[in-house]
């Protein structure tokens, strides 16, 4: 095809609608923003060209409503290789490597067809990583439902579990970590945040962006059927009472033939034939092909009758709208297709040239000889629309008083019943379902520490290096104050790196938010995003990759905002490195970190007391800081024997966690002038860890040093946790309820 | 010892195991395609977990009509030891070198979890370094594990010694608390009659470093090497 061939209007094809407003409409343009198309196309466009503007300028694709606000989150620091932009962010993690990581949402889907929707939610966030060149080493995934009462609650856990771990098993990369959280707020809009991690070198590090004009555009991967049409456009509204009806746009997962995809596509990023690659996730064929010329500033020549179908009658419309699975797009180098082409079929993948690169920043999609879209790229970058939405920030509520806190009339029963509450309960059931084991390097399993530790092969004989990762956020305190929440998250996701000494290096964020057309909604987001700035630049943790939700809305309810903070660090040997479980006795445990008594939103006042009021407990950043880096050189230094950060439930939850994991009892006694025991010991104050140690003086003495503060409550051993004159209870008894809720909620009878 | 560990497009834990064969003798097993029919002759063919093609069928079906499997089944009828871990267990069975069959484990979800076995006997190629009655704590990781076999299957390989590992609880009682699957006997690994040919569920190979699961299953490995050096 000749360029001047490309300039020619596209032709009309048989049974083609007529573009009227109501098919915009269906489109998710507003219509301003389809007069704004107009002026670019300059004509109206072909049924194609409209999808291939809505799908791109969808909330999920554009974030047009997002973007003034990620632009204020901190991205850059020595170790950051690339940050936000790509198909993930990449940071140097040393010895010539890099480690590859983001988290994706894939809520919509999930809630509509919870299998496949969460199982191509891995997948999508897998090629995301692998894409870039890395080998995956690790999934973590974040996962918030509704009332454990409600009718589909049960239905949604079951189907979200297997999926995930339908995909992540067969691909043979481990699930080690994440957090699972219940609240009516997510009745109508369950939250599946998926995440990955992959390590490659750091000096083959695969790109999106297209370069070489005439360089052949390569489709791999499985054939493209009419799944997942609309997909992105699905996800950029709220739901409805028709939701139901949606089923269709959610994609369907085949993670045998992801594995065949990332074993081909790693075996040919081991040579030198690839100039770009981008894998096809929301919008499919569209964002894929728009993005790699876009980012290369050049333009695309697509023949559409060129690519692998799955079934008969596709029309380019559905071609380039499909949310097919397990496909990529690659830019080769002229004269390696076969190359190529071999590698591909020797997987058994599905391998065809279909395009090729121009210089004329024009997208041109020909079928069988005839051009049927023509798009001028650069100006649907450029003049994507951009909202500036108004926002109210939500007031700082007053603090609670602890004191008009009721303490519980019987502790044990207090303790019992929040081991054994939906949100602290075991989470066996879930994680027992995913293979967190495979490639034998998981030093930190799921439960036995604050962070999962995964060993990172360097190629040297002495020590093993690892990547710790977490994933964190604390909906309620955001929910109460998206500031101090968004500041919370952050914080807590570099404790829980801290926590089993590792240093904390780099950020990726899954904001999950109700329609940001509300102004309220919009301060949610704006008062998060201002939060987590302040804290990953305290913390120099920095934000390299991340994606946003918006409509979780179902008949006007938004859930709980919730800013998923997914986080990575690094050390040097796992042999230093520490998990919570308490496996010796005679160990002393130390608090590190002030306690005030902090009860406002906390699990206490919600689970025992029916109320979620007050302020959520601030933080303090500088403090955080000092309380970390004292805490993870004890920990380097070999004089930690096992580390819990405090989080929900405060100390009495933590120790009774470090207890159980590690299979011993604890004796402690609240220390003189302290606030009242049940603010004390349920209290969620920020910045604190528990730590047990074979020398308890020369901890405090090194805290003491460091200005840190520390105080020693007593010592492990024993079958029975006991706090002085409050509680003695049996390990064995708060086991029972801590590992049995979920088990028998699952197999509760509808 | 020299071995083969075969890959199929869709096994996963064939690098675990190559890993564990190395840090045992210090050399690298030959990766061996499914698409090959031939290979080198080796001390042990190994058979890896993952999901050989899939596996949206029967687990191991289609792999044991592979063509390498058929010069696998050619191999072990003339007395080359074959290891069928997990997914290699299935298609083993699948290709008739051992009796019984992998059921959909009892609760019907994939169960991922450190198990302590009963090993039955230290007197074969596989197990000689533990001791009969030893209690071992390895993973397992799978969703179709729960083993069956007919009554006279049954009573045959109970009376020949077949069994090669029970599941069990941490104090050795062969119990329900400790099958994590079903399985019929607790039954986690058996022989063929020759004691050449062994499949287990459970994944030895991830547990050979003291951080990192335990060494609990680096006899398996040692003891192979010292029988088949």
């Amino acid at each position: 095809m000749t360029i001047a061939e490309e300039k020619n209007p596209p032709v009309k094809l048989p049974n083609e609608p007529a573009i009227t407003p109501q098919i915009v409409a269906e489109h998710g343009l507003a219509p301003d923003e389809y007069e704004r198309l107009l002026k670019i196309m300059g004509r109206t466009p072909t049924m194609v060209e409209l999808g291939i503007f809505s799908a791109m300028w969808s909330e999920h694709c554009s974030y047009k409503s997002s973007k003034v606000w990620l632009k204020k989150l901190p991205t850059k620091a020595p170790w950051v290789i690339q940050g936000p932009g790509e198909n993930a962010g990449v940071i140097d993690i040393g010895d010539g490597q890099a480690a590859i990581f983001k988290m994706e949402s894939h809520n919509h889907p999930s809630y509509i067809e919870p299998y496949q929707g969460a199982a191509t939610g891995v997948g999508g966030i897998m090629r995301d990583v692998f894409t870039m060149g890395a080998r995956p080493v690790a999934n973590l995934n974040a996962l918030r439902f509704g009332d454990p009462e409600h009718p589909k609650t049960r239905h949604l856990v079951s189907g979200v579990v297997a999926g995930i771990g339908g995909y992540g098993n067969c691909m043979g990369i481990p699930t080690v970590g994440g957090e699972t959280n219940f609240h009516p707020a997510y009745n109508g809009n369950i939250l599946v945040n998926a995440m990955t991690v992959g390590v490659a070198p750091s000096d083959r590090i695969f790109y999106a962006a297209a370069a070489g004009i005439g360089n052949p555009l390569v489709y791999v991967g499985s054939k493209t059927g009419r799944d997942g049409i609309h997909g992105a456009t699905m996800s950029s509204t709220e739901f409805n009472e028709d939701s139901e009806s949606k089923r269709p746009t959610v994609q369907v997962g085949d993670p045998f033939v992801e594995k065949l995809l990332l074993e081909a596509c790693l075996e040919l990023m081991a040579t030198d034939a690839i100039v770009a690659i981008q894998d096809m996730g929301a919008a499919g064929l569209t964002s894929s092909s728009f993005e790699m010329a876009a980012k290369g500033g050049l333009g695309v020549v697509v023949e559409l009758d060129k690519v692998p179908m799955r079934e008969t009658g596709m029309t380019p419309y559905e071609l380039m709208l499909s949310e097919s699975q397990e496909r990529m797009l690659i830019v080769l180098k002229p004269g390696r297709e076969e190359l190529a082409r071999k590698i591909f079929e020797k997987w058994e993948l599905d391998f065809a040239v279909i395009g090729h690169l121009t210089d004329t920043e024009r997208m041109v999609l020909s079928w069988h000889g005839d051009i049927v879209g023509n798009i001028p790229i650069p100006p649907l970058v450029t003049e994507a629309p951009m909202y500036e939405r108004p926002w109210t920030l939500t007031p700082l509520p007053t603090e609670l008083d602890a004191a008009k806190v009721p303490a519980p009339k019987d502790w044990k029963a207090s303790l019992l019943a929040l081991m054994g509450s939906p949100n602290l309960a075991s989470k066996a059931w879930i994680w027992k379902q995913y293979d967190h084991l495979i490639l034998g390097n998981t030093a930190i399993r799921p439960q036995d520490g604050d962070a999962a530790l995964v060993r990172v092969a360097n190629g040297k004989a002495a020590g093993h290096k690892g990547l710790a990762m977490t994933s964190d956020c604390t909906p309620r305190y955001v929910q109460a104050h998206p500031e101090t929440g968004g500041r919370q998250a952050v914080a807590e996701a570099w404790r829980n790196i801290t926590a089993v000494g590792a240093r904390p290096l780099a950020v990726t964020d899954n904001m999950n938010f109700g329609n940001p057309q509300k102004p309220e909604i919009m301060g949610q987001f704006a008062g998060a995003i201002m939060g987590m700035a302040e804290a990953c630049t305290v913390l120099d943790f920095p934000v390299v990759s991340g994606n946003v939700s918006l409509y979780n809305e179902t008949e006007g309810r938004p859930i709980l905002p919730t800013p998923t903070i997914g986080a990575v660090g690094v050390i040097d040997d796992i042999a230093t490195a520490v998990g919570a479980r308490l496996t010796q006795a005679g160990l002393a445990l130390v608090l590190i970190g002030d306690t005030k008594g902090w009860l406002g939103q906390s699990i206490y006042l919600r689970e025992l007391c029916g109320r979620e009021e007050g302020a959520p407990p601030p933080v303090d950043l500088a403090v955080e800081r000092r309380n970390g880096d004292f805490v993870r050189g004890e920990i380097v230094g070999r004089r930690v024997a096992a580390c819990h950060d405090l989080s929900d439930g405060g100390l009495l939850v933590a120790l009774t966690e470090m207890c159980l994991s590690g299979g011993t009892g604890a004796t402690i006694k609240l220390p003189k002038g302290a606030a009242p025991p049940h603010a004390w010991l349920y209290g969620e104050d920020q910045g604190r860890y528990l730590v047990a140690t074979t020398d308890g003086e020369a901890l405090i003495e090194a805290a003491r040093k460091a200005g840190v503060p520390a105080v020693h409550l007593g010592y492990s051993g024993g079958v029975n946790l006991a706090v002085e004159g409050l509680l003695d209870v049996a390990l064995e008894e708060i086991r029972a309820v801590h590992e049995a809720w979920l088990p028998d909620y699952m197999n509760a009878a509808v | 010892m020299k071995s083969a560990v075969l890959v199929f497009p869709g096994s996963n834990r064939e690098g675990d195991v190559a890993q564990a064969i190395e840090l045992v003798t210090g050399r690298k097993p030959a990766m061996v395609w499914h698409g090959d029919g031939d290979f080198d002759k080796v001390d042990l063919i190994v058979v890896p977990g993952g999901f050989s093609y899939g596996d949206y069928l029967r687990c191991g079906a289609m792999a044991a009509l592979s063509p390498v499997m058929a010069e696998v089944k050619k191999r072990a009828a003339q007395g080359v030891p074959v290891l069928g871990i997990c997914n290699g267990f299935q298609i083993v069975t699948e290709a008739g070198l051992l009796p019984g069959t992998l059921m959909r484990n009892a609760h019907l979800k994939f169960v991922c979890s450190d198990v302590h076995l009963k090993v039955e006997t230290s007197q074969s190629l596989f197990t000689n370094r533990y001791q009969a009655g030893q209690v071992i704590k390895v993973p397992v990781a799978h969703a179709e594990g729960n083993y069956f076999a007919d009554a006279e299957t049954l009573k045959r390989l109970e009376d020949r010694g077949q069994i090669a590992f029970r599941y069990c609880s941490a104090n050795g009682a062969v119990d329900v608390a400790g099958n994590p699957n079903g399985s019929i006997n607790n039954i986690a690994g058996v022989f063929n009659e020759t004691k050449t040919v062994l499949g287990l569920m459970p994944h030895p190979e991830n547990a050979v470093e003291p951080l990192f699961g335990g060494t609990d299953g680096k006899g398996l490995f040692e003891g192979m090497v010292e029988a088949l050096s």
